[in-house]
Order: C-alpha cells, then sequence, then structure tokens
C-alpha cells in the first residue's frame, strides 16, 4: 500500500477511536454537572455519591479522549504536510483557537474539580464541574469550524498558492457548522445519557441500589429523549443543507445514480453496483426525499451521473463520486440508531412516570446492550460525513490525493499505524476492563487506607526531615 | 514589531513556559523511581502535580496549535520532517496522561507497577525528545528547495542533538526535584533536596558541554553571540548561585533559579533560530524563515486579537489554580491517588 492510503487508514481509524471517547466525556460531563448541581440545591448526600460515582467513568474515559487528541493536531502536519501547507491559514485558527479557549478551560477545571473538593467552596466547585462541560463543548464547537471548513470552505481567498484567511466571521458563521455542530453535541449528550441508562438499567434488573440508579436513570432518561428529538431536528436540517452545499454526498448517501422524479421518493434499501452506476431492488417511501432534500412534498433531487458531468466541466477530469455503498449505508444506520434512541428514551420515561420500570425487566436487559448504539450512530455518522466528502479533502478545492506529506515513506507511516493502534488497542481493553469492574464494584465509596499511620520507620524519617 | 515576528516570540513563549511548567511535572514522573521508596511516596509525589499537570502539558497542544495556525510551513515542515521523534514523543505523552488517572484504579501490585513504569518512561522521553528537536533545529537539516525535509536517523540523532536531549532530562529532573522540595513535607522534602545536590553535578556538567558542542556544531553563536553569550554566562552565574541555595535549603529561591535556567536554556533556541523558523543544512537559500512560513496578515490580526483578550484570563485563572493548591502535600491530607 502506498503512504496515502496507509495515511487515509490512520486518519480514519485514529479519528474514529478518539471519537468513541469524546462523546462520552461531553455527555458525562453534562449530567454530572446536572447531578451535582441537584445536590447543591437539594441538598440530599445520593446526589452527591451520584456525582461521584459517575465520574469515575467520565475521568477514565476524559483521559484516553485527551491524550488521543493530541495526536490528532500533530496528525495534520506529520502525514498531510501539502494540506497542512495549503489551509493551515484558515484552518489552524480554529485549532489553535481550541487550545486556547477550550483546552486551558477544561484541563485547569477538572484539576481543580478533582482535587479542589474539600478546598473550595460548594458553589465555586459546582462552578468547576459546568466550566469542565463548557469546555468539552467549546473544544467541540471549533474542531467542527475547523471540519465545516473542509465540507463548505467559506471565508477565505485563494492566493500566494494557497488558502488565505480572509472573513474570520464566516467561518464562524459557516452554515455547515451550524447544523453539524449541534448534531454532533446532541449525539454527544445522548451517548452519556444511554450510557447512564444502560448501566442503571442493568442495576436496577440486579435489584442492587435501586434507589440510587433509579434516580439517575431519571435524569439519564429525560437528557436522551430531549437530545433524541434534538438529533433528529438537526439532522434534518443538515439534509436540507447537504442539498444545496454538497449534493453529491446527499446523492450517494441516497444511491440515487440518475435524477429522482418530483416529488422524489426516500429509498430505504437497495442494492448498489457501481460498476454500472445503478440501484436495483429499492424499497422506496414516496415523498420523503423531498422532504428531507427541501422540508416540502416536492422537487426532485439530482443523481450522481448528472452532478458527475456537472463537476467535469467545473474542476476537469476525474471521478467526483464517493464510495456510495458506504456513504449509502453508514447514513441509514445513523439514521437508524437515531431513531431507535427516540423510541426507548420514550418508553423509558412512560415506564418510570407510570412506575413501572422496576418491574419491566425486559426493558431493563434490552438497555444494557443499547449503550452501544449510539457509540455506532457516532461512528456512521462520521463515516457518512467524510467518506461522502471524497475525493475531497477541502471541498472543490483540494483532493485528498493531493494533499498528503510528499517526504513521508509508506514505511513511517505503516509503522506508525501500528504502533498507534497496538497503543489504543491496549487502552481501549483497559478501559472496558475498568469500567465492567467500577460497575461490578458499585456506587459504595471506596476507602483507600492510610498507609502512613501503620509504618514507624516513616515517622522516624518525619522526625529527620523537621530538624 | 511585524505581527509575523510577534507570533514567532509568542510560540517561543508557549514553548518556553511548557518547559518551565511541565519541566517540573516530567522531573517529578523521573522521581517516582529516583527518589520514591514506597508506594505512599509515589503517591505523594504525583499528588503534588496532580491538580495541574494536564493543564501545563496544554502548553504544548498550544504551542503547536498556535505554529499551525500563525506559520503552516514550519507546522508541516517540521512534523512532517521529524516523523519518528513525534511518534515516540506522542507514545509517551498518551502513556503518561493515562497513567496518573489509571495508576490507582486496581489494587494490585502489578497493576500499579506497570502503569508507574509508564509514568516513568513517559516522563523520560518527552524533554529528551524536545532537546534533541531543539538541537538539530538549530545545526540544520537536509530541506530542500520545496521546504520538504527528508532527514536520515543521524541527521535527527548524532552527539550533539543527544547532548541537548539528555540536558532537557537532566534539566527537567533537576527543576522536578526543586519543586518537590518546595511541594512536599517530611522525608521527601529532604530527600528531594539532598538528590538535587547529588545531580548537581551532572546536570551541569551536560548544560556546559551542551553549550561547547553548540558553538563547534552550530552557527548559533557567530550569528547571535552578543545575546547568547551574556545569556549563557548568566545561566552559569544562576547555576553556580544554585549550589548555595540547595545547600542553605532556600526551597522558593531553588525552584526559581532552575526554572528560569530552564527558561533561559529553551529561549537560547528560539534566539538562535530567528529569524529562520526551520535552517536548511543543504543550502542557506533553503532557510526556511518567519517571513516565509507565516500565514496572511488578516488571519494573524485575528488572532492575535483573540490571545490578546483571552491569555490573561487563562493566566488569571492558572495563577488562581496555583493558589487554590498552595499547601505543601503532606501524609496528613487525603492523596487523591
Amino acid at each position: 500500500m502506498d503512504a496515502l492510503m496507509l495515511a487515509r487508514i490512520q486518519f480514519a481509524s485514529t479519528t474514529l477511536f478518539h471519537f468513541i471517547f469524546v462523546p462520552l466525556s461531553i455527555g458525562l460531563a453534562l449530567l454530572i454537572a446536572i447531578m451535582q448541581t441537584m445536590y447543591v440545591f437539594k441538598k440530599d448526600e445520593i446526589y452527591l455519591k451520584m456525582t461521584k460515582f459517575w465520574s469515575i467513568f467520565f475521568l477514565i474515559n476524559f483521559a484516553i479522549g485527551v491524550v488521543t487528541g493530541i495526536f490528532q493536531e500533530f496528525q495534520f502536519g506529520m502525514n498531510w504536510s501539502t494540506y497542512s501547507r495549503f489551509v493551515g491559514d484558515i484552518f489552524g485558527a480554529p485549532l489553535a483557537l481550541e487550545a486556547l479557549l477550550a483546552f486551558f478551560l477544561e484541563a485547569t477545571f477538572i484539576g481543580l474539580w478533582i482535587f479542589g473538593r474539600d478546598k473550595l467552596p460548594e458553589k465555586v466547585h459546582l462552578a468547576c464541574i459546568w466550566l469542565v462541560s463548557i469546555g468539552t463543548m467549546l473544544s467541540a464547537f471549533w474542531i467542527m469550524a475547523a471540519n465545516s471548513f473542509m465540507h463548505n470552505p467559506v471565508g477565505f481567498v485563494l492566493q500566494n498558492g494557497r488558502a488565505e484567511m480572509n472573513d474570520f466571521l464566516a467561518l464562524l458563521k459557516n452554515e455547515k457548522l451550524w447544523v453539524a455542530f449541534p448534531h454532533t453535541v446532541l449525539g454527544s449528550f445522548a451517548t452519556g445519557a444511554f450510557f447512564v441508562i444502560g448501566v442503571s438499567a442493568w442495576y436496577i434488573y440486579k435489584k442492587r441500589d435501586v434507589d440510587f440508579f433509579k434516580r439517575s436513570i431519571n435524569i439519564a432518561l429525560v437528557v436522551g429523549l430531549l437530545s433524541g428529538l434534538g438529533i433528529a431536528f438537526t439532522g434534518h436540517a443538515q439534509a436540507t443543507y447537504l442539498m444545496h452545499a454538497q449534493p453529491m454526498k446527499m446523492a450517494a448517501a441516497e444511491g440515487l445514480w440518475e435524477d429522482s422524479g418530483d416529488p422524489a421518493a426516500w429509498t430505504l434499501v437497495t442494492s448498489i453496483d457501481v460498476e454500472n452506476k445503478t440501484s436495483s431492488n429499492r424499497i422506496d417511501i414516496p415523498y420523503l426525499l423531498s422532504y428531507l432534500a427541501y422540508g416540502k412534498f416536492s422537487g426532485k433531487v439530482e443523481g450522481m451521473n448528472t452532478l458527475q458531468e456537472k463537476y467535469v466541466l467545473k474542476y476537469g477530469d476525474g471521478n467526483y463520486v464517493p464510495p456510495v455503498k458506504t456513504t449509502f449505508w453508514s447514513f441509514r444506520i445513523m439514521a437508524g440508531t437515531g431513531g431507535v434512541l427516540i423510541v426507548l428514551s420514550a418508553i423509558g420515561l412512560f415506564l418510570s412516570f407510570r412506575k413501572k420500570l422496576e418491574t419491566s425487566t425486559k426493558y431493563l436487559k434490552f438497555m444494557v446492550p443499547v449503550i452501544f448504539l449510539p457509540f455506532i450512530g457516532n461512528s456512521f455518522g462520521w463515516i457518512m460525513s467524510e467518506i461522502g466528502r471524497q475525493p475531497w479533502v477541502v471541498n472543490g478545492l483540494m483532493k485528498t490525493a493531493d494533499a498528503v506529506s510528499p517526504n513521508v515513506s509508506a514505511g513511517k507511516v505503516l509503522f506508525s499505524l501500528i504502533t498507534f493502534s497496538t497503543i489504543y488497542l491496549i487502552l481501549g481493553l483497559v478501559m472496558v476492563y475498568l469500567f465492567v469492574r467500577v460497575i461490578k464494584q458499585g456506587p459504595h465509596e471506596k476507602v483507600k487506607e492510610d498507609v502512613s499511620t501503620s509504618d514507624p520507620f516513616e515517622t522516624g524519617e518525619m522526625q529527620n526531615a523537621t530538624k | 514589531m511585524l505581527l509575523s515576528e510577534l507570533w514567532f516570540l509568542l510560540i517561543g513563549v508557549l514553548f518556553v513556559g511548557f518547559m518551565f511548567l511541565e519541566g517540573f511535572d516530567f522531573g517529578v514522573g523521573m522521581s517516582t523511581r529516583f527518589l520514591a521508596k514506597n508506594d505512599l511516596d509515589r503517591r505523594m509525589l504525583i499528588q503534588t502535580i496532580g491538580p495541574t499537570w494536564a493543564a501545563n502539558e496544554v502548553w504544548l497542544v498550544t504551542a503547536v496549535g498556535a505554529m499551525f495556525a500563525a506559520f503552516p510551513h514550519w507546522y508541516a515542515t517540521l512534523l512532517s520532517g521529524y516523523y519518528m521523534p513525534v511518534i515516540v514523543l506522542l507514545l509517551a505523552l498518551i502513556a503518561r496522561g493515562v497513567s496518573f488517572e489509571f495508576r490507582d484504579r486496581v489494587e494490585s501490585e502489578k497493576w500499579v507497577k506497570t502503569w508507574d513504569w509508564s509514568i516513568f518512561i513517559g516522563s523520560i522521553f518527552p524533554p529528551f525528545i524536545l532537546g534533541l528537536t531543539f538541537a538539530s533545529l538549530i545545526k540544520g537539516l537536509p530541506i530542500d528547495a520545496d521546504m520538504n525535509m527528508y532527514a536520515g536517523f543521524f541527521d535527527i540523532v548524532n552527539t550533539y542533538t543527544v547532548v541537548g536531549g539528555l540536558t532537557f532530562v537532566a534539566l527537567s529532573y533537576l527543576h522536578g526535584l526543586t519543586f518537590i522540595s518546595l511541594k512536599t513535607d517530611g522525608s521527601l522534602r529532604t530527600r528531594a533536596r539532598k538528590e538535587a545536590q547529588k545531580w548537581y553535578a551532572i546536570t551541569g556538567g551536560l548544560v556546559f558541554w551542551f553549550v561547547i558542542l553548540t558553538v563547534f556544531y552550530t552557527e548559533a553563536f557567530s550569528a547571535k553571540g552578543p545575546i547568547l553569550i551574556p545569556l549563557y554566562i548568566l545561566v552559569g552565574i544562576l547555576y553556580g548561585a544554585l549550589m548555595l541555595l540547595l545547600r542553605n535549603k532556600k526551597e522558593g529561591f531553588s525552584f526559581t533559579v532552575t526554572g528560569i535556567i530552564l527558561i533561559m536554556i529553551t529561549a537560547s533556541f528560539f534566539i538562535a533560530l530567528f529569524p529562520n523558523v526551520m535552517i536548511s543544512s543543504l543550502d542557506i537559500a533553503h532557510n526556511i524563515t518567519i517571513y516565509e512560513a507565516v500565514s496572511g496578515d488578516y488571519s494573524l490580526r485575528i488572532m492575535t486579537i483573540v490571545a490578546a483578550t483571552m491569555i490573561p484570563v487563562v493566566l488569571g485563572y492558572t495563577f488562581w489554580t496555583y493558589y487554590v493548591f498552595r499547601k505543601r502535600v503532606s501524609k496528613k491530607e487525603n492523596l487523591n491517588y
């Protein structure tokens, strides 16, 4: 394999791995902040216990999220130096601002929050976790601002052989940013919520600490349902955005080769034949694609063949069709998980409201594996969005194939791919191991033995030292 | 001053700040093996940096981010050129970062030991790689007319750069020791001071050797002598004074001095580099200057405005954090680790 392919695999794998932890961090930070707020205002010890218990997961997860994030920042320069030279002027800015405006906030206040429990006034300590939560969202905002530029480049001029920023506000007002950022953050809230729901359901099912976990699950169900609805709403906004800004991605996501009829039907499933450029055995839902694309029940959608011809005229010879099958199926998996999450959180809230949650063993059991569902949705959402952007690294400006570092050999990329995959795999396993351990232990605070009092040798040393 | 020069200075300051702050964190990491006698010692040592090490690391992340935004060519040439050292640096930072969080999660000796090693290794490699990188940056690297760097192993790893790396490791350790004697109580406090006196000669020797090699291996002195010579003389004077401070148990001053030495040595690289960001060993015409590597003026202006507004805020809560955790870590308090 050549360096380009390996660099692409590395980017995809490290980004997807990093994005297992990020949404969970964002989601849990919010839930913990809510729990601690309830403690501070209701003065009920159980909420303090909740804060502490769920924060164990948060901290383990946060640590891995942070360290895998560092590589993301370096990777552009390492594997994609041509890209970095071309867009650094405008793409680098949000990354630098993320560090300055979000990372410092998160890293400082998480330290204050963990270590400052006994040193800070209660409300100041509460403010710390809220600042961490805001920090995680700000971080997402700047990353999405950078990423949105790749999909919908705005606020720049082409001069001196590169894209130079000429309108910072345009970068912040990027339409793609304002459909993608809320969608991603709400997806993250749902990820945190369904984690808490799943773990709590397991305990309630096992009849352990039922009161504790019923309160946890109720908070999480509310957050889960609200964010689920938000995901659907912002997802729809994404589709209408795609129609005019990245129509090729939309067409690929629909497996649509020829232009659709008017009104356009939405394809539930189909078998795609990339070689002959056809999709057969379609199951269609009438009107739906028109609605997704335009928010009304009429209007036709251009197919990939039409768009390919247009792009050849505009950008010259080349294949402008992204990997269709991946885009098509990722979209369906993503949207499907979103729908399921809304239904499941609504059922949960209904059961809880009717005071039937404890006895609904089927529901409780079912919610445990559902923990993984948001992660699947998140990952396929990214795959759809980024694969659907191909062959462009910056839509309409630079192709992925032209972005790679010319001076980095395939061997080097392979080496780093192997080392990072190994380390990431270990981190993943350690996290699962720790999570399972914490879940088995339950929410009872473990007291660390103070070894200092039982070590006479140490006491002698102490006296020595104070001489 | 031009905006490009201001941003060169700012990135320099970020790296200098990183070496000052994370320098003692790395030193504390190393001390978990050299200084600690038992698990309680280790827990106390880690507790001294627990609340702040993560934020200190952000200085590096910000420096690299600012490099990307303000000097895309510097960022691209540097990171693609130093591919292997960067991988080692990142793996070390990853291992270190998670170990602090993981080490006390399972009560098993094997578990704790594994992550303690990971902290130790993760604390030695980053200063070494940074020293290696800074030294080879001012020595010059094979950079072609397209700004791409094609460095072989010995372009990056050679006597001069290895001494540079070791100097940073030793200085970080010494800085960590003065930090520990300032931040702990009891036997650790005394032992850290004694260990610092023990490492004093070795570290001083390395710094001296490195400065001598810099004269022979680089153009730094012929180009920037009038600034570098007084700077290094000052380092020498301060280093001499450090012995007295350590002997007289002036912990606050000792820490300040090891910090200033780290600051001055890190700053000397940026002084030597200016106005280049990368020096080519192939042809002086291939040197990349800050004026060639820089982003557009508009971009720099925007970032200057944001930085000018936000840096005081960041510094404000950073200082506040150190104020909150100003007390010495003693055995009496609840350790988080």
